[in-house]
């Protein structure tokens, strides 16, 4: 890989409605190619930071740059970005070809040079037999596959894809995000995703900014964002994630500390740094929980606790656990065919482990 | 309840097809029959019936007033759309709690009957009116610009009576315009101009064809603008049709130009449904607005 070149800059970003901060001193690099995605609750300014992207929206204060020139003055019809709306915003009144090719014709585009690159764009998102429909007869996944292909055909430097696949049936989303990643990595083109799905954020994206009232809470790739979250609210956003309450005890050095959860003395490791006596939280996701039978030899330490609750999800179990403090744990184990004595009954004792490292332990936070 | 419902529309339905059938089906019956008589001094009209009247139409001299009429209409339409778009706008573009208060406002003059403001505007426009006495005041002329009894006053007259009929359905139809589309067009590269070619004026075309039609339409028959305002030489089709039943009594003859009437209405009115239907028959966003 190359050293990524930075596509977008967007400096100290700032926006208020009224007496409500949309966005708060945002910063943020975009890299040339990647799949960027912006995810947050509603109502955290990620569909903010799009439109000011794209033009629709004006700053407050801060600079938008892109390839290194300042484009915060450009109108959003001179701008080589293009969004795929939420609503897919399809001209009504013209067929699936004009729509696609109205970009081309705005800017321009030799007549002779328009046909072959909006049957292109339409055969890239399959819809090559549907050029002469209108866009009320096609159905919710087509009009969104014309919204991509409107936009790509112009090949922008920058597509801009807001909540796009929101609308469509859970099946159809998982099919879409499938073709949209293929698609990025065919044209090459750096997309920015708005999205409140983690799901979706996670399985897509190069990288991931979480956003919370108008701010960065982390930004990182999937994966560090999942395993290392840096606070609590993303920690909660991303999926599930137990929490347990703890305090410092020992500095071992070398971000080692001795931790008391429930009572017992722990030897965790953490990215921050912490003074003897401070209280954190120590998270666990419910897939890196053990639960194990209790009469069973155990050289590790454990948490004993009380199954409260069992669901089956068809790929996991997942046990609700009660530790002698009331604190509840999820445990989500998948099922291993070999083991007999897998299953738990209600009520029953059962030992309490995780693999050490895998645990996040974060200041305490109210 | 389901058959209070039924019963309510029974009556309903009911007392508007038997108001249309007497007031609107039988009268056009019979103004179409008039039209087939001949003139009679002693009983208004008699028969044989024949198409004598029909063919006195085609006189050069009606022809002319026919054409006139038309032409005047056109003009008022076209200066009442040219007026009333960035009018309606306007209005569109206000905080929505203001744009009913403009729509009254537009609404208002309804209120008094046309032909009193019509002499208003006759006031106005007078060799004595407001405007000549300014322009000889401030000395700018030396004698009283002929302003009423003209062409000019005429169309100026319709526009004035006939400005909300435009006003409304453009309205309506902006007002429907989902501004999501201006900001995709926008996306996509095109300019303010190319806004509103390409996106603002196709998706209110059912609008500004009511419009044109809703002023084009009464304009043709407004026989008291033309008499208040545009004196003996401006006249409309609706003074034709007046003179024939009230002063030179030839019904038959007055019929006949009714009736060539309500059929050009009718033809431009089959071209709006069309139209309409063209437009309606293009869906719209996510195919769920029709």
């Amino acid at each position: 890989m190359n050293e990524p070149r930075a596509l977008l800059n967007l400096n100290h970003l700032s926006k208020t409605y009224g007496s409500n901060r949309v966005l708060d001193n945002f910063d943020l690099t975009i890299f040339d190619g990647e799949f960027f995605t912006l995810l947050g609750p509603s109502g955290c300014g990620k569909t903010t930071v799009l439109r000011m992207i794209a033009g629709l929206e004006d700053t407050d204060t801060g600079s938008i740059q892109l390839d290194g020139q300042d484009i915060g003055q450009v109108p959003a019809e001179k701008r080589p970005i293009n969004t795929v709306f939420q609503s897919y915003a399809l001209f009504p009144h013209m067929t699936v070809f004009d729509n696609v090719a109205f970009g081309l014709r705005m800017s321009g585009v030799a007549k002779e040079e328009i046909a072959p690159r909006v049957t292109e764009a339409l055969e890239m998102v399959r819809l090559g037999d549907f050029a002469e429909r209108k866009p009320a007869q096609l159905s919710g996944g087509q009009q969104q596959r014309v919204a991509i292909a409107r936009a790509v055909v112009n090949r922008p430097k920058l597509l801009l894809l807001d909540e796009s696949l929101s609308a469509l049936d859970y099946k159809l989303r998982q099919q879409m995000q499938i073709e949209l990643k293929r698609l990025q990595r065919k044209l090459g083109i750096t997309f920015v995703y708005v999205t409140h799905d983690q799901e979706e954020a996670l399985s897509m994206s190069d990288r991931v900014v979480v956003m919370n009232k108008g701010k960065v809470q982390q930004l990182g790739t999937p994966r560090e964002i999942y395993e290392q979250p840096a606070n609590l609210f993303v920690a909660k956003f991303i999926g599930e994630i137990n929490q347990l309450a703890g305090e410092i005890v020992e500095i071992d050095g070398n971000h080692e500390y001795e931790v008391k959860v429930e009572g017992l003395k722990w030897r965790l490791h953490a990215e921050h740094n912490f003074k003897v006596g401070d209280k954190v939280n120590v998270l666990l996701r419910p897939e890196d929980v053990r639960v194990e039978y209790i009469d069973d030899p155990h050289p590790d330490q454990y948490l004993v606790g009380t199954v409260v609750e069992r669901n089956y999800k068809g790929k996991t179990l997942d046990s609700l656990i009660r530790l002698p403090s009331g604190i509840e744990v999820i445990a989500s184990e998948f099922f291993d065919e070999d083991d007999p004595s897998f299953d738990y009954s209600l009520n029953q004792k059962v030992a309490i482990k995780w693999v050490p490292g895998w645990e996040v332990v974060l200041p305490h936070e109210v | 309840m389901k058959s209070s419902v039924g019963q309510f529309r029974f009556w309903a339905i009911g007392l508007a097809s038997v108001w249309l059938t007497l007031f609107v089906f039988f009268p056009n019956l019979l103004v179409i029959l008039t039209s087939f008589l001949t003139r009679d001094p002693q009983a208004t009209v008699s028969l044989p019936i024949n198409a004598d009247s029909y063919v006195r139409t085609l006189d050069l001299l009606y022809l002319q007033v026919l054409w006139d009429s038309l032409r005047m209409s056109l003009l008022a339409m076209v200066f009442c759309l040219v007026v009333g778009y960035p009018f309606a706008m306007a209005i569109v573009s206000l905080p929505k709690r203001w744009q009913p208060v403009i729509l009254f406002l537009v609404i208002l003059p309804f209120w008094t009957n046309s032909l009193v403001r019509t002499y208003a505007i006759q006031f106005i426009l007078g060799n004595q009116g407001i405007i000549n006495k300014a322009l000889l005041g401030l000395g700018l002329i030396d004698k009283p610009l002929q302003l009423l009894y003209t062409q000019f006053a005429v169309i100026l007259g319709l526009c004035y009576i006939l400005l909300p009929f435009m006003v409304l359905p453009l309205y309506s139809a902006l007002e429907k315009l989902d501004v999501r589309l201006h900001h995709a067009a926008k996306d996509l590269g095109a300019g303010p101009l190319s806004r509103f070619w390409h996106i603002t004026v196709p998706l209110t075309s059912p609008g500004i064809v009511a419009g044109c039609l809703m002023v084009l339409l009464p304009a043709m028959g407004m026989f008291y603008i033309s008499d208040l305002l545009g004196g003996a030489k401006n006249l409309l089709l609706g003074n034709v049709i007046k003179t024939q039943f009230l002063h030179t009594r030839d019904w038959p003859f007055g019929s006949a130009f009714s009736v060539i009437l309500i059929v050009l209405l009718g033809f431009m009115l089959w071209l709006y449904f069309r139209a309409a239907r063209f437009v309606n028959k293009q869906g719209g966003l996510n195919g769920s607005d029709f």
